[in-house]
């Protein structure tokens, strides 16, 4: 993991006309395209054509209308799913390549996602939600105890670990859940409209949290919303319309008061 | 993955819907309920009347003179005309004889152990002691010291001495039990011995010699047929056979003899030789032969009946653990569609196929192992009632227990793949978006 200062994040940002990057790209896509039904009447073609680099240490938000083609192009990002045309290497693994249960390794060791609906396994501890990445990594019993401690105090949530999700609000639910991403120590953050279910106080603190990973623990962060001020906050914001990606700007890098 | 995580999320699973797990392990439950109930009361059986047997001794071999079967055509190829079921008793000279015993023995010198010999001479009667009007009942029987020296190991003698073929053959002299002596001839038993007592038998007076006191152990059936009253209490008297077969007349031959095997000899197959080798003494009698059984042949088709009754009952049993293993797949359905949205989590976060197909089947089978051991639990308690309504002591098998637990968590593994493989399968993106 890089130790970037503050130049090497603002270095970091590439913008075209930018001076050509010397640090390898931990999200490299050339020519995305993802099609459904395929040799059916009714094929469709949702992303014509991305092209995106993301480097390391950058926090980077995709503004979209809903329909723009934000959820797949995550999806793909996250190695949910893969294209049907293009290629995407992450963090130097090129994922075309790879083989379901490779992806699978792929999603637990480099990514941490976090979801709108929060996604907590029921009848579960916050404890044992946070432990279940490395659970799947094969951490041993006593590290993930207390890996998953570590991380629920640093989001705050150290107190309420022995809840399950159903005695937690939603921006509890929500902070277990950047903890659960987080500590795999994953390359990438990967939020689905992470504020999408929360009141506006309740998600300035959950996109402080993003920025203290991201400054504090220098975590790439992938921000996917449809709220242009969120994407504000971001060093770089991509605007995706009808599958392509038409605007390309630096974020104004201040805290909205939401 | 790992075992112990596993099992913590089936059992939270489990508890979290507690009816719904209840039922679905029904089938299971009542499945190895009836096995395990068929199989406790099943060995309780043999376990009781084995025991019971074995007191009685396995190497005994019972020969008894018995009709011929109607199909029984041995003899008739040298013209004896039959003469079936026209008797109701043997005739005196269909009896087992003296002499047909002493070539017996002499034929199998090494598997015989000694011939058990004993002939009823009746009851008889006599006044009891210090009180002339009441009369007391007494069965005489004549018994060889073989005989003797069988009961001998279940009834200690308490004064005197048990019979001895030779020295007292001819004698008028008896063994009678305690409770005789304190009925009819009173004082100690030490006393008693040496003292005479006069029996009527058969109409006729006969004086005996008491030669020894044996322990009075209370009649079974005495206790079972409410008989309370000490005067009607009816003990055995023992004296010489040949004596008592002067007393009945009966002097050619017997009609069931006892013949106890050597240790080491096989009873099973030796039952055959003895019975066969007496039947050659009956192949030109028009009506009667000898047939041999022992203890261990009858323990032998006891077992082999139970054994068709547990065939019986676990072929129901089989059914109900295939019914209740289709209800388990059904269940486990169900909650993988309930759980679309945690499996793809968990795929998103990482989890490879296998780990969520093992998570699956380990909850199917931690679902069947607990209805498992519902099912053997209620299947010892079932059993033991069981037994206890019969009257034995219930004896429930390990074996058959371990074989039950590791059979329901077959099933578990069996029923449970398809609906494991299913969520393995799932494709995270669907997943993740189904509501």
């Amino acid at each position: 993991m890089q130790q970037p200062d503050t130049n090497t994040t603002a270095r970091r940002l590439h913008l075209p006309g930018d001076a050509p990057e010397t640090a390898r790209p931990l999200i490299e896509m050339h020519g995305i395209r993802k099609s459904y039904y395929i040799g059916k009447p009714n094929e469709l073609e949702i992303l014509h054509g991305i092209d995106l680099t993301v480097y390391p240490g950058e926090f980077v938000a995709i503004v979209g209308e809903s329909g723009s083609g934000k959820s797949t192009l995550m999806n793909i990002i996250g190695v949910l799913d893969k294209p049907t045309a293009g290629t995407y290497t992450l963090d130097g693994v090129d994922i075309h390549t790879a083989a379901d249960n490779d992806l699978a390794a792929i999603r637990n060791r480099k990514i941490g996602f976090v979801f709108q609906t929060y996604n907590l396994i029921g009848r579960q501890s916050a404890l044992k939600n946070v432990e279940l990445p490395m659970l799947y990594a094969g951490v041993p019993a006593g590290e993930r105890s207390r890996r998953a401690k570590e991380w629920l105090a640093r989001v705050g949530m150290a107190e309420r670990m022995k809840h399950q999700p159903n005695e937690l609000s939603g921006g509890q639910k929500q902070r277990v859940a950047i903890a659960r991403a987080m500590v795999n120590e994953p390359a990438l953050i990967l939020a689905d409209e992470p504020t999408g279910a929360l009141d506006s106080q309740t998600s300035r603190v959950v996109m402080d949290l993003f920025h203290e990973m991201h400054e504090q623990y220098h975590k790439t962060v992938v921000l996917i919303t449809h709220n242009p001020q969120l994407a504000d906050e971001c060093q770089r914001v991509l605007t995706l319309r009808d599958g392509l990606i038409t605007g390309e700007r630096r974020g104004a890098g201040r805290r909205a008061a939401l | 993955m790992q075992l112990f995580e596993n099992v913590t999320m089936a059992l939270a699973s489990v508890r979290s819907n507690k009816m719904r797990s209840l039922l679905t392990m029904l089938g299971i439950i009542i499945g190895i309920a009836a096995v395990i109930a068929i199989v406790t009361v099943g060995n309780s059986m043999t376990g009781t009347v084995t025991d019971s047997m074995s007191g009685m001794g396995v190497s005994n071999i019972t020969v008894s003179v018995t009709q011929k079967d109607s199909d029984d055509t041995a003899g008739t190829a040298r013209g004896v005309t039959l003469r079936r079921f026209m008797d109701a008793t043997p005739a005196a000279d269909d009896l087992i004889s003296d002499e047909m015993i002493g070539e017996f023995t002499a034929a199998f010198p090494d598997k015989i152990a000694r011939i058990e010999l004993s002939q009823e001479a009746g009851s008889g009667t006599l006044a009891k002691y210090g009180d002339p009007d009441t009369t007391i009942t007494a069965t005489v029987s004549g018994s060889n010291s073989a005989a003797l020296q069988a009961l001998e190991d279940s009834t200690p003698i308490l004064a005197g001495r048990w019979l001895d073929d030779e020295k007292d053959a001819g004698r008028h002299v008896a063994v009678v039990s305690e409770k005789f002596v304190e009925q009819a001839i009173g004082g100690s038993n030490t006393d008693a011995v040496g003292k005479s007592f006069t029996l009527n038998l058969n109409s006729q007076l006969y004086t005996f010699y008491v030669a020894g006191v044996y322990e009075y152990t209370e009649n079974i059936y005495a206790s079972m047929f409410g008989i309370t009253d000490d005067d009607q209490i009816v003990t055995s008297i023992y004296i010489p056979l040949d004596v008592a077969k002067e007393i009945a007349g009966a002097d050619a031959g017997y009609q069931s003899i006892t013949v106890v095997a050597a240790t080491g000899v096989n009873v099973t197959s030796f039952v055959d030789t003895v019975g066969s080798y007496f039947a050659s003494y009956y192949t030109y009698n028009d009506s009667w032969t000898v047939s041999a059984s022992s203890i261990s042949s009858l323990v032998e088709s006891m077992t082999e009946m139970l054994d068709t009754l547990s065939l019986g009952i676990s072929a129901i049993a089989g059914i109900s653990l295939l019914v209740g293993g289709i209800g388990v797949m059904n269940i486990m359905l169900v909650s993988v569609t309930e759980r679309t949205q945690e499996i793809g989590t968990r795929k998103a976060l990482g989890a490879p196929g296998s780990a969520i197909r093992t998570q699956f089947i380990t909850e199917s089978v931690i679902l069947c192992l607990i209805g498992g051991l519902i099912g053997v639990a209620l299947g010892i308690g079932l059993g033991a009632a069981l037994s206890a309504v019969v009257g034995m002591s219930a004896k429930p098998s390990i074996g058959s227990i371990l074989i039950a637990v590791g059979f329901s968590m077959g099933i578990g593994v069996f029923f449970g793949y398809y609906p494991a493989n299913k969520a393995a399968k799932l494709d995270p993106i669907e997943a993740l978006r189904y509501e």
